[in-house]
């Protein structure tokens, strides 16, 4: 009695997790879908799983050379190697710190970091301190800087772990042998926190990777800068633009010409999609393990 | 004597210091720096005599704003929708987690990574996602499903009604995977032991979770409605302004703080009166987030932010 029991929850189970997996899924396979079909089939017939005509001419027109689209993913791709390989300096560095247990003024220093996560200026001083102090509009630095950088919860995170998972007998050994600092940091700390340093970078990477805020924001007049986010952002805006004005008539055509093709942008967000679906399976495990280890704080 | 112990300490903790500096440095820019620029909520903001230099205006922002509906409207979607999404999104991650933990499914695997793959999406390309549903004239949902019924396409970006049922489940969509986490990660732990025991006992599976399961839960429940609750003042900017597509008719209900505060700075111009709401939702929301921590370091110490 006991497992048949069982055996209607497992089959229950498996039908309400499997409808939840495919509500996640399923509209991503339509965006996959939509960049594969013909243009004009899409146009007649609207977003569809099973297309008449598919076509990869979205894909050659991407990928056939000079073009925004190219620009913005290689932007995307310098921004977030040089935000992740900056953030993971400046969190591990001040991580470290934080994690000297008998370092003066530990307390003050853990306070400033935390109070940032308490009390938030918002978005218009920020805003006027980046672009008035600091001229970081119509910069490369004003996707870079602003709020992404470093963020105490990161530097939480390796704190503990530093604290948790570096023995102290290492270190004292080490500070014996007359290790510096920065070599006991470099040499015994990090690589003894490689799996919260993954975690962190992968955080980091994806946040710089997703971001469409700071370009949306900072970046007013050099849309060559944009990343392939605020390219997408872009792009859709205009859509939405010349169909608000043009009404229903088809005089949206003239506007509609300087803007790509429905499966263009379509496969313009899977591309932009596509380094996080590939590296979804190798890092899953890492990315589960930070959210765990942050807890109810994320 | 003080300052041999002075140059000690120093050349001790000196490269510490120096370790700390970079990050505390770009706290001090990103974070500190722009706390002063809050006095422009008080203030007729002039651009060319800056931030100081205008003229002040006493409580007058805040009365404007208090004056008008906008207040009211932004107030009652950030909290009414933030209301929602705890309560959906506990609801359904509790009970996908413990779904999850009782199955034993080869497919396990798929249905954890499937339902967290969202998470990790941008929010302008979840607004694609649902705008090849939404979209008036080739959209999923009026060509493939209301057609077929012999239904009137509907112009979803007009129309207010459906968007706080669209909201909910985008964000649930969204948020769901990653709140499952941390429930399954708490049952994986508990004692296996009590299961047992109460198997023996003949408990069935339902009882066993609403006996067992559920009320080992509930403090880590309470946690993360309290950490939820302390954020309420906030809203996730790129659902509210990407996903209705910032689309003017849907305001009444797609209008929280933070697209206000947006809007007001960046497309309306109208600076001071969003200084004045932004300075609104940091104090408000700084209240919340210390009244929420002080009551969770009561009740865990582990989960606090302090």
């Amino acid at each position: 009695m006991k497992t048949r029991e069982d055996r209607r929850f497992q089959i229950f189970g498996n039908i309400v997790m499997m409808a939840a997996a495919l509500t996640a899924i399923i509209p991503m396979i339509l965006l996959l879908v939509s960049s594969l079909t013909d243009n004009d089939t899409l146009i007649r017939n609207g977003y569809s799983f099973f297309p008449e005509k598919w076509s990869l001419s979205a894909y050659q027109y991407i990928f056939q050379g000079n073009n925004s689209a190219i620009h913005a993913y290689g932007i995307s791709i310098l921004l977030t190697a040089t935000g992740t390989v900056l953030s993971l300096i400046l969190t591990t560095t001040l991580a470290y710190a934080l994690s000297k247990k008998n370092l003066p003024g530990r307390g003050i220093l853990t306070f400033l970091v935390v109070f940032t996560m308490l009390f938030n200026g918002g978005l218009v001083p920020t805003y006027m301190n980046y672009t008035n102090t600091f001229g970081l509009k119509n910069t490369f630095f004003g996707l870079l800087i602003p709020n992404l950088l470093m963020n105490a919860f990161n530097v939480l995170l390796v704190k503990s772990y530093f604290v948790t998972s570096v023995p102290e007998e290492i270190m004292e050994a080490a500070n014996m042998d007359g290790a510096s600092e920065f070599q006991m940091f470099y040499q015994i700390a990090l690589p003894l926190s490689k799996p919260i340093i993954a975690t962190v970078g992968l955080f980091v990477g994806i946040a710089y990777w997703n971001d469409w805020q700071n370009g949306y924001i900072y970046l007013t007049r050099r849309t060559d800068l944009y990343s392939i986010q605020n390219l997408l952002n872009r792009m859709i805006q205009n859509i939405q633009f010349l169909s608000q004005s043009a009404g229903s008539s088809g005089e949206a055509s003239i506007g509609l010409s300087m803007i790509p093709t429905v499966s263009v942008r379509m496969a313009m967000a899977v591309v932009g999609i596509l380094p996080i679906i590939i590296i979804y399976p190798f890092v899953q495990n890492s990315f589960v393990k930070g959210i765990t280890l942050g807890g109810v704080k994320g | 004597m003080k300052t041999k112990i002075n140059k000690k300490t120093m050349k001790k903790y000196g490269p510490i210091y120096l370790m700390a500096l970079p990050g505390l440095l770009y706290l001090f820019i990103n974070n500190y720096m722009p706390l002063p620029g809050l006095v422009l909520a008080f203030k007729k903001y002039n651009v060319k005599k800056g931030i100081f230099g205008s003229d002040w205006a006493g409580l007058s922002n805040f009365k404007y704003l208090f004056a008008t509906k906008d207040a009211f409207i932004i107030t009652r979607n950030t909290i009414c929708y933030n209301v929602a999404f705890i309560l959906i999104n506990v609801i359904l991650a509790v009970a996908v987690a413990i779904i999850l933990s009782e199955l034993n499914s080869r497919l396990k695997k798929f249905y954890q990574s499937a339902i967290l793959l969202p998470h990790l999406i941008s929010a302008v390309i979840i607004s694609y996602l649902v705008f090849a549903f939404l979209s008036t004239e080739n959209g999923f949902v009026n060509n493939s499903i209301l057609k077929p019924l012999g239904v009137e396409g509907i112009s979803w970006y007009t129309e207010k009604k459906y968007w706080p049922f669209i909201l909910i489940f985008v964000n649930a969509w969204k948020r769901i995977g990653y709140d499952c986490i941390i429930y399954l990660a708490t049952i994986l732990g508990f004692d296996k032991g009590y299961y047992e025991a109460a198997a023996i006992d003949g408990a069935t599976k339902w009882q066993q979770i609403t006996k067992i399961t559920i009320p080992m839960l509930k403090p880590t429940i309470i946690m993360m409605v309290l950490m939820a609750v302390g954020r309420i003042f906030y809203s996730d900017f790129g659902l509210f302004y990407q996903v209705p597509q910032n689309s003017g008719a849907l305001y009444s209900v797609t209008n929280t703080i933070d697209t206000y505060v947006y809007r007001g700075l960046l497309e309306l111009g109208d600076i001071s009166m969003s200084a004045a709401a932004g300075l609104y939702q940091s104090v408000v929301g700084f209240i919340l987030i210390l009244s929420a921590n002080l009551l969770v370091r009561k009740l865990d110490k582990e989960s606090a932010l302090f």
